[in-house]
């Protein structure tokens, strides 16, 4: 009898764990609400649910798994290459190319997996930067494939789900973009209080014990490897389709650079910290160019540096206790 | 007396050192034996490459009757041979339960799926409830691990090499740095292991050693130099010269 009292505490515990809080919720709606909010802003606001996906991609590995990298944008450019050629070349449909850049950069994933899992932290940045390089100089110099320096021109996309065509004010771009960041959210969020997700965890906080408890290490970061760099190929490919265009630059170091301070900025490991983060980012670069435009990079290293400094623990205590505030209120209501 | 546990002339060298040298060594089933040995008699080498962390340079490891001396660590906790460290190894960021739950969900074979959810396994949950409840660590399980007392750490590190069900468990120094008020409890729950596992415990402490162990080995330069039991141990008079003549003014 006590004991069984006692499995429901330990099953209303693990719960707990992975319950919706309020202000989750309240982030989706606003997120969805933002459309009919700004109608001015969509293709800004498209923006940032791209660079939203490619940080919870690396959140996925560096929060989750404790892998560092600063070559993610190899995942990036070669979702975008690939639903770009797609497009191009094969079907216009948007949702068949997100499926082919998904699987594409994860392949690259699986097949890169074994260099960057052996090592310290700063052999997986060596390495993850090298692969990141060596395919803008491969993406450079197979012109005739990817158009080179040009960027790869001449995609069409056809109507998402055959019924909702891109237009020039980012409407459907922006709601396609915003789905497809949702549904692979949930999914995320998922995996991450999943059992897989648990001994991903395990490894990050300690591999000697993790492996003293059965955790076959290398296959479980691995694929979770595979899974991350198929969610930045998500992003390229959302980045391709919404602008019809595929430059080179998505293979840039600056790509990979600008994704750690996203995660910087918005903290790593509770899936919020992507987002939170790429909203913070882009109106802070928004809102900079707007005054300088040729002088952003250097407000935003100030802000950076300030950040890093100091200013973190003050901007998240703050949004810890506005949850914490609306998660009363949520209760209250309920009541 | 068959053997849970056996090692056939293991060998280790580092460069020109020999730290393991010519092992041979057997736990029986459900032993309770100890190993002791001064500092830098090669215990804790002993102990590394038995769970897979080192490689021996010759010799063969068997669990069971199984070879296992070229198996990966996790195979080995698959197969039933847990340990626990001489310096707590434990995942901070999380909670008793979280711990305890992944170790049980590995030995269930959930590590690998993506979906599952964690408290709509009946099983899983009734079993990470059984170790949280043997161990003592109800009241304590939502809190995170790192911020938890040290006993309380070295408590939580038993708990999770028994939560893998082991056949063959290796204490190394359970209760290393556990101040006196909270080292009989540990030491309780040592005692109260189930029967059926069979306990190598490498200790320092020789009361601990002598209140544990129905049979001792001791390692002096990476070689056996005496078993027996307690009293055997005590009486043999290399083993004195060695070992404890050198430990009697601790």
């Amino acid at each position: 009898m006590r004991a069984e009292t006692f499995e429901r505490r330990v099953r209303q515990a693990l719960y707990v764990a992975r319950r919706w809080h309020p202000a989750e919720i309240a982030f989706w709606l606003l997120a969805f609400a933002a459309f009919l909010l700004f109608p001015r802003n969509l293709l800004l606001l498209n923006e940032i649910a791209i660079l939203a996906l490619f940080a919870l991609s690396l959140d996925l590995i560096l929060g989750y798994a404790g892998i560092v990298s600063l070559g993610h944008a190899a995942f990036l450019g070669m979702g975008a290459y690939a639903a770009g050629l797609f497009a191009k070349h094969v079907g216009a449909d948007p949702l068949a190319g997100l499926v082919v850049g998904m699987g594409m950069a994860g392949l690259l994933g699986l097949v890169t997996s074994p260099l960057v899992l052996r090592g310290t932290d700063l052999t997986r940045l060596m390495i993850t930067l090298g692969v990141a390089l060596i395919l803008y100089e491969l993406a450079n110099s197979f012109g005739s494939l990817t158009g080179g320096a040009d960027g790869l021109q001449g995609i069409t996309m056809g109507p998402v789900l055959g019924l909702f065509d891109f237009d020039i004010f980012g409407r459907t771009a922006y709601l396609y973009s915003l789905s497809v960041l949702f549904v692979l959210f949930l999914v995320a969020r998922r995996v991450v209080h999943s059992p897989f997700g648990l001994s991903l965890r395990a490894v990050r906080d300690n591999s000697l014990r993790a492996s003293a408890s059965g955790v076959p290490n290398a296959r479980r970061l691995a694929a979770a490897y595979t899974l991350s760099a198929a969610y930045a190929g998500a992003a390229g490919a959302l980045l391709a389709q919404t602008t019809q265009f595929v430059s080179l630059d998505v293979l840039d170091f600056h790509r990979s650079a600008d994704l750690m301070l996203v995660l910087i900025i918005g903290g790593a490991g509770y899936l919020y910290g992507g987002l939170v983060g790429a909203i913070a980012f882009k109106l802070l670069q928004d809102l900079i160019a707007t005054f300088t435009p040729q002088y952003w990079m250097f407000w935003i290293g100030l802000f950076l540096v300030l950040f890093v400094l100091g200013g973190r623990e003050i901007i998240h205590g703050a949004a810890k206790a506005a949850a914490g505030r609306l998660a009363r209120l949520g209760k209250g209501a309920a009541r | 007396m068959s053997a849970a546990l056996q090692t056939f002339g293991l060998c280790k060298s580092f460069g020109g050192i020999t730290a393991t040298d010519h092992v041979d060594f057997v736990l029986a089933k459900g032993a309770r034996h100890a190993l002791i040995g001064p500092n830098g008699a090669g215990k804790t080498t002993f102990v590394n490459q038995l769970t897979g962390v080192l490689r021996p340079s010759s010799g063969r490891i068997e669990l069971m009757g199984e070879d296992i001396t070229r198996l990966p660590r996790e195979a080995r906790v698959k197969r039933g041979l847990a340990r626990t460290f001489q310096i707590n190894q434990l995942f901070g960021t999380m909670t008793p339960l979280e711990m305890i739950a992944l170790v049980t969900s590995e030995r269930l074979g959930r590590g690998s799926h993506p979906f599952r959810v964690l408290d709509r396994d009946a099983e899983l949950v009734a079993q990470t409830a059984e170790i949280l409840n043997r161990f003592g660590l109800d009241d304590i399980m939502d809190r995170r691990i790192a911020t938890l007392p040290y006993g309380k750490q070295r408590q939580i590190e038993i708990a999770a090499a028994f939560a893998a069900r082991p056949s063959v468990l290796l204490l190394d120094e359970p209760a290393a740095g556990v101040p006196e008020a909270e080292r009989r409890e540990l030491m309780q729950t040592v005692a109260e292991l189930p029967d059926d596992v069979s306990v190598l415990l490498i200790e320092h402490d020789m009361d601990l050693v002598f209140r544990f162990a129905t049979r001792i080995t001791v390692l002096v330069n990476g070689r056996v130099l005496a078993e027996g039991t307690p009293e055997e141990t005590a009486r043999d008079p290399a083993v004195r010269a060695a070992y404890l003549g050198e430990s009697a003014h601790v």
